[in-house]
């Protein structure tokens, strides 16, 4: 059952560090009327034909957390749950977490839609910028995905 | 000015004062100082859509009214989660 260190933990943050996905899980497990969780988590990903050596992720430090709060705020009023985002900064290896975003809620399909919402705007709001280095050498800026601005676009509203 | 990503790197520094010779003056009318200014950001800049900018920590269209300090930033379209 919920471990309490989960639950001093800022439940929106940016950090260079790694972060505990079950004390995320239990933090939002330990909220009054919780019946489910929904958490996505993506990891620093190395394709087979080109490998990457290591991610580093920029940030806007004055504006991130601002921008993940009102993301994280967004969906909670939206879907009726409790969010938590949590979102790395720094020079990441292939396997290493880069963000979780969460929700719980009373039953299942909230948290699914609102899960899949915070990870919907926060590709395409929150103020990061990935740079790649690759293991031949060469190292670049990735570029934003139109598909992502798409998916932001079909929950149909800004969030704020 | 905050500059990230690749505008940082093209400028060649994170941030800088600048002075507008205007009252009333828009986002649109710093860009096109800063594109006098830093000749390696002209071409990007004149691009729609491949900067994008926040005044104050928020997200900002090219019609915001600036006032004196306040904090604009330049960065490419954003890449997280």
């Amino acid at each position: 059952m919920a471990d309490p260190a989960g639950r001093g933990l800022r439940p929106v943050r940016a950090q260079a560090e790694d972060f505990d996905p079950a004390a995320e899980i239990d933090a939002l497990a330990a909220e009054p009327g919780t019946g489910g969780i929904a958490s996505f988590i993506g990891v620093v990903r190395s394709d087979p034909a080109r490998p990457l050596r290591a991610m580093t992720l920029e940030h806007y430090p004055a504006m991130t957390e601002r921008a993940l709060r009102g993301i994280a705020e967004a969906a909670e009023r939206r879907f009726a749950v409790r969010a938590r985002i949590v979102h790395r900064y720094g020079r990441l290896l292939p396997g290493e977490r880069i963000v979780l975003a969460a929700a719980g809620a009373p039953h299942r399909q909230a948290a699914f839609s609102a899960a899949a919402f915070l990870m919907d705007w926060l590709k395409t709001s929150a103020p990061f910028w990935k740079h790649e280095e690759y293991l031949d050498g060469t190292s670049g800026w990735v570029a934003a995905r139109s598909e992502d601005d798409a998916a932001a676009l079909r929950w149909n509203a800004a969030i704020r | 000015m905050l500059y990230f990503a690749w505008l940082r790197e093209r400028v060649g520094q994170a941030e800088e004062e600048v002075d507008l010779p205007l009252t009333e003056a828009t986002l649109a009318d710093l860009i096109r100082v800063l594109a006098a200014r830093h000749p390696a950001l002209d071409d990007a800049l004149a691009v729609p859509g491949l900067v994008r900018a926040a005044v104050n920590q928020d997200f900002a269209h090219v019609e915001t009214v600036l006032a004196d300090g306040d904090e604009v930033a330049l960065f490419p379209p954003v890449t997280g989660g």
